[in-house]
């Protein structure tokens, strides 16, 4: 099971600044380990965010994100209080959800 | 003196893992080039805080926090009910800026991380080979006592540095840490003052910090535990440290031993009266 | 989700079936994701390749996509990168890496009042262009080009 993410959600004007943290290896599937072994990529391939209940972003990331991604959003329209929800999906079918409320 | 550094010189392991890929040690900067390298060390400056506003440390505080509380151990007892830091037990706010210090139940002096290590076998009764084993990062492996040191250094966050020196075996420890800040020794006859006692001093595009003023201190001290970039993973200044003996050609310390925490003693008291910023990023 | 059914992310992999079967509620999300992942343009070798993965097939270079990222980098592993675009009824946006071995790092595509502005952070293997893909609702493409510097070595930290 991955780690939780660090979810910060806040509002500047009308505008809710959303950045969250997660813990992933994001493997490339091109590094070797210490055996010359290729270690097989391992790396997050959808994230979605929703906020008051609303879909408003939906990504895919390849293995050129860095490890333990963080990652910078926007919306304009919450409030204060609505709640965050961030899910995201790994290559290897690992998923996490996690949620926090905008302040 | 110079029987006391002997001593604890030779605490640290023999097996000398000698660096193949070794670089080159230190040249002074160039005059003409030191311009050019400080607009670069300014632009790395400027995106390292950007990075630090949103650091994976806090990943590993988040963990650190979980192992703190979390009753664990043969004696399945939390540490944050049975450890001192040295202001009380499971206080954690300021800790991490006043160590290295003397603590009385163990009569000797202890940096943050000899001290967790210290109470996981005390309290909790885990046995120190086992926390010898594999202590620094690699790859997706975090050993525990780098999320705890984690988690207690973020207790201490924009807090000023304030290592005391009132016992005397504090004051002592200060200074073994001067020796062997200056001790020279190994294939190289290296030691840590030859690149990090004056100033000017670089490895390719880093300037190197002079440990022995208040600026150069804090900038060593300063950041740790740090996020690395290279390789993403989570190290505490016990690996820093270690890392300055392989590039010197010494042997390599044995894990949280005196001679560290006598080295950290020296640092951060130099750094006192200096803020603090929290668990950073490296590159 | 109708604003997000017109995005980038929608590959060679997406059919009428699954199309058919989010309208009717059928799927979850993430399975909708999961099933589309674009591997034509996350594993395409060059820019170019990537494009045309995410159905870009010409692009017009435009000032109004700003590209915030260090002139040089002090590590290739994390690079922060942030891509806000001005023009109006941006839907989505990527962010792609020339020279890295598969070019394109990620896309996202925003509704229901989210602004069209990312911030991330990117591996690079070496010095190159950072590229940011903008498309609108009106189904063009627009590109900005940053150059970003990559130091190797040093030690210590």
């Amino acid at each position: 099971m991955a780690d939780p993410m660090k979810i910060r959600a806040q509002m500047k004007g009308d505008i809710a600044e959303i950045r969250v943290l997660m813990s992933h290896p994001m493997e490339t599937g091109q590094r070797k380990d210490s055996n010359g072994k290729i270690i097989p990529a391992h790396h997050i391939t959808s994230i979605t965010v929703d906020v008051g209940g609303k879909r408003i972003i939906q990504g895919q990331t390849g293995p050129a994100v860095s490890r333990n991604p963080v990652f910078g959003f926007k919306v304009k329209g919450p409030k204060a209080g609505d709640k965050v929800v961030i899910h995201w999906e790994d290559n290897k079918g690992d998923k996490r959800t996690d949620e926090a409320t905008i302040s | 003196m110079k029987k006391r550094i002997g001593a604890l010189m030779a605490v640290m392991a023999m097996s000398a893992a000698f660096a193949a890929h070794a670089q080159q040690p230190v040249k002074k900067a160039a005059p003409n080039a030191a311009g050019a390298t400080d607009a670069t060390t300014a632009d790395f400056e400027k995106f390292r805080d950007v990075l630090e506003e949103d650091n994976p440390a806090e990943l590993f505080e988040a963990r650190g926090e979980e192992l703190w509380k979390a009753k664990r151990g043969p004696h399945n007892v939390s540490l944050a009910e049975t450890c001192d830091l040295g202001l009380g037990v499971g206080k954690l706010k300021g800790a991490y800026v006043q160590l290295p210090r003397y603590f009385a139940d163990a009569d000797a002096v202890m940096d943050a991380e000899r001290r967790i290590a210290y109470c996981m076998v005390k309290h909790q009764g885990f046995k120190a080979e086992d926390l010898a084993k594999k202590p620094f990062s690699s790859g997706n492996y975090t050993p525990e006592l780098v999320s705890l040191t984690t988690y207690v250094a973020g207790h201490s966050r924009k807090m000023k540095f304030a290592v005391p020196q009132k016992h005397p075996k504090e004051k002592e420890t200060y200074q073994i840490g001067k020796e062997i800040f200056a001790y020279r020794a190994g294939p190289w006859d290296f030691s840590c003052s030859t690149c990090h006692g004056q100033e000017g001093m670089r490895i390719r595009t880093q300037n190197l910090p002079n440990l022995s003023t208040s600026e150069g201190a804090l900038r060593a001290v300063q950041g740790w535990p740090g996020y690395r970039m290279t390789g993403g993973v989570m190290h505490t200044l016990q690996w820093r440290l270690n890392d300055c003996f392989r590039q010197q050609r010494f042997p390599e310390p044995n894990y949280v031993s005196p001679s560290l925490t006598a080295l950290l003693s020296y640092m951060t008291v130099n750094a006192n009266g200096q803020m603090y910023k929290g668990p950073g990023i490296k590159r | 989700m109708d604003a997000l059914r017109r995005t980038l992310l929608k590959g060679a992999g997406a059919t009428g079936a699954i199309a058919a079967a989010i309208a009717a509620g059928v799927l979850k999300p993430s399975q909708v994701l999961a099933a589309e992942y674009n591997r034509t343009a996350f594993e395409a070798k060059d820019v170019a390749g990537a494009l045309k993965g995410v159905g870009a097939g010409s692009t017009t270079e435009s000032k109004d996509i700003v590209i915030r990222a260090p002139d040089i980098a002090e590590n290739g592993a994390v690079v922060p990168v942030d891509v806000v675009s001005n023009i109006p009824n941006t839907i989505s946006l990527a962010v792609l890496v020339d020279k890295n071995p598969s070019p394109l790092t990620s896309a996202f595509d925003f509704a229901n009042g989210a602004l069209p502005e990312m911030a991330l952070r990117v591996k690079m293997g070496q010095t190159s262009l950072v590229e940011a893909i903008a498309k609108t609702a009106d189904g063009k493409y627009y590109i900005a080009k940053k150059e970003v510097k990559v130091t190797v070595g040093g030690c210590g930290g």
